[in-house]
């Protein structure tokens, strides 16, 4: 029987290149390839992606395999998955890493239960096992508050990466590899669902995701006016508003302002905490950033555990003050 | 339309996170004293997105849940928001089971009910944030699936989604039966009235066993995992809060800006 060899990674693309997610994987499964002594292949599936396939050897992918199809120009749970399952029954990888993202979120599951193996979603470390030779997968568990290392001896070893938790590769474009075409084999009849729609909402202004600065709000600050006080410093240091689960369901802000488990994944250099708590499942989202700074009105809270400076008071008479200061610090 | 709303019991993910403790002789959780355990918030979310169905076009609503110990009074509150029935798979044989023996039980339990348009899960249960049970029923009975729904409309023998990305959504259609995982976007669960509480400590749970689904033993607790736990385990923080202490909040606040440009993060 063949055997299941090699790390491969499912690669993703944002406006025009590779998402960030893929190329931290590609820079996690070039560590896990060489831990074996295999080789580290990308998988790239869409209407058309060949372009994305040197991108991917310039990070690190010894062989690059395309599958392209109209039908396959938008995600579909049925027809991704059909695909990856001839994909992965042709490659035999032993390794699969897919994003935790809004696709494999969705497709790593169906996928690995269509192949009949196991997945570990969300994990933040993998490592091979100097003795068995298996994949270790840790995740966050229990919002957070605990981590599980996983394994399993079913083939491919499957599991979803949280972006940033992994650190991308140097990029080299002079790096050659091979670029392998498969056939998508897809019949239209495949694909029971239809996508009616596809709807964008335009942020303004810089990304949670790369923003240096985030002031982020919860339920504390009391309504959608409130808010306009911490886009305000924002503003000032050319950072984002995030915000915890609370503002977002009760209408405040956009739902994509949330950052957390269900949310956002940001690391900026300062992350502003206002009048929110410091759940697990809202930490899991901010605990990369380089400073946190909390501002809340009880001692208690468990956001001072995890500040590096911080402050017990009401955030309306605080973050007025502070803005104000911010402002002639800058003009100085 | 016949709804199948799959729930589980876990520990409070809400309580605070100094309570929470684990064993690492067992890789356990140990339940925080005086804390009960809830429905997994994201199924509620599903429950509330089968009750709205049912409101809008009426319909028969049953809720699947499968553990052992489960507290009556937390698995009947589907019921007590508006659910008709409720199914218990509750066996010391489904203990140490795993996403794959769980969906494989729930799936040969949604079988025996039979007859079905729309099966709920919710995103992700939150004890251990797989979100991995809903996508397995839907592969093991062949279903189509949709996941991340805020908003699910259906009519004419097929169902439209609104499903939730990162920057927006987008608007599916899916035939019927089809599974859909719910997210918090749907909007908040109702609150349970008391003539729902009246009626849901009148009725009894279905209970099923192993034996009564047909289930293969290979295919349940230990013997059908498919992932290894090797260790669980609380990570370490070191925390140092430097906190800033003026006499007043807005002096405070200035001092804060200071303090940030003096360490050079401004
Ligand atoms: C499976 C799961 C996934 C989840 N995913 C996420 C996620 O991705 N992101 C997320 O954020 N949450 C998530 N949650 C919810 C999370 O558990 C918490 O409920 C949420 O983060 C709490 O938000 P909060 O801190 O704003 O509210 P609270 O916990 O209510 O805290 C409000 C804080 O504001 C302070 N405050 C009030 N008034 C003032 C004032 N005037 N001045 C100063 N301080 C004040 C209070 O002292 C309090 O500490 C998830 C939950 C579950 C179960
Ligand atoms: N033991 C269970 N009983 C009933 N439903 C469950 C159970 N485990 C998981 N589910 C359903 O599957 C969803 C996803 O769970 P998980 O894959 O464990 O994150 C949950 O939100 C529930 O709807």
């Amino acid at each position: 029987m063949a055997e299941y060899k090699g790390v491969m990674v499912f690669g993703e693309t944002v406006e025009g290149k590779l998402s960030p997610v893929t190329a931290e994987m590609l820079g996690a499964g070039k560590r896990l390839a060489k831990d074996l002594g295999q080789e580290l292949c990308a998988i790239l599936v869409g209407g058309d992606v060949s372009g994305f396939a040197q991108e991917a050897v310039a990070l690190g992918a010894d062989k690059a395999y395309v599958v392209n199809d109209p039908l396959l120009k938008d995600y579909q749970t049925d027809a991704y998955v059909t695909v990856m399952e001839k994909v992965v029954k042709e490659v035999m990888p032993r390794i699969l890493l897919l994003g935790q993202t809004t696709i494999g979120r969705d497709l790593a599951p169906r996928l690995a239960f269509r192949l009949g193996t196991a997945v570990s979603m969300d994990c933040i470390d993998l490592a091979i096992d100097p003795g068995s030779k298996l994949l270790l997968q840790t995740r966050p568990v229990y919002g957070g508050n605990a981590q599980a290392v996983f394994t399993t001896e079913l083939y491919p070893q499957m599991a979803t990466v949280r972006a940033k938790a992994m650190s991308a590769p140097e990029r080299d474009a002079s790096r050659q590899g091979q670029i392998i075409n498969i056939e998508a084999g897809l019949s239209p009849s495949a694909v029971r669902t239809r996508i009616v729609q596809k709807v964008t909402e335009k942020v303004e202004g810089i990304k949670l995701e790369e923003a240096e600065v985030i002031v982020a709000g919860g339920r504390g600050i009391g309504d959608a006016n409130g808010f306009k006080q911490l886009e305000e410093v924002a503003k000032l240091l050319h950072g984002a508003v995030g915000a915890t689960r609370p503002p977002c369901d009760n209408k405040w802000v956009p739902d994509s302002w949330q950052i957390g488990l269900t949310g956002k994944i940001v690391s900026p250099n300062l992350y502003i905490a206002v009048a929110l708590s410091g759940a697990s499942q809202h930490m899991s989202g901010c605990s990369g950033a380089k400073n946190i700074v909390a501002i809340n009105k009880d001692p208690e809270a468990n956001i001072f555990k995890e500040a590096r400076f911080g402050i017990v008071g009401d955030w309306k008479k605080v973050l007025p003050a502070f803005t104000q200061k911010v402002k002639e610090l800058l003009a100085a | 339309m016949n709804m199948i709303v799959c729930i589980k019991q876990v520990p409070d993910p809400e309580a605070p996170p100094a309570s929470f403790k684990i064993d690492p002789a067992t890789n356990k959780v140990i339940p925080p004293k005086g804390v009960s355990p809830v429905i997994s918030p994201f199924d509620e979310n599903a429950v509330e997105a089968a009750l709205k169905i049912k409101d809008a076009q009426g319909g028969k609503i049953t809720a699947i849940s499968l553990g052992h110990n489960l507290l009556r009074d937390v698995v009947k509150k589907p019921l007590s928001m508006g659910a008709d029935e409720l199914v218990l798979l509750e066996d010391e044989a489904f203990a140490e089971g795993d996403s794959w023996t769980t969906a494989y039980a729930l799936a040969m339990a949604i079988k025996k009910i039979g007859s079905y348009d729309l099966i709920f899960c919710g995103r992700q249960a939150a004890d251990w944030d797989s979100g991995l049970v809903g996508l397995g029923i839907a592969e093991i009975l062949g279903l189509p699936s949709v996941t991340l729904a805020r908003k699910i409309t259906p009519g004419n023998g097929k169902v439209t989604v609104e499903r939730v990305t990162a920057d927006g959504y987008e608007v599916i259609e899916t035939p019927l039966p089809a599974v859909i995982t719910v997210s918090n976007e749907l909007g908040e669960p109702r609150y349970p009235t008391i003539k729902g509480i009246m009626a849901a400590k009148k009725k009894e749970p279905i209970a099923w066993k192993p034996a009564d689904l047909g289930m293969e033993t290979a295919k349940i607790g230990p013997a059908g995992q498919h992932a290894k736990l090797m260790k669980l385990f609380q990570p370490v923080r070191e925390s140092k809060c430097e906190l800033i202490q003026a006499d007043t909040p807005e002096e405070s606040g200035a001092k804060l800006a200071l303090r940030l440009k003096e360490a050079k993060i401004l």
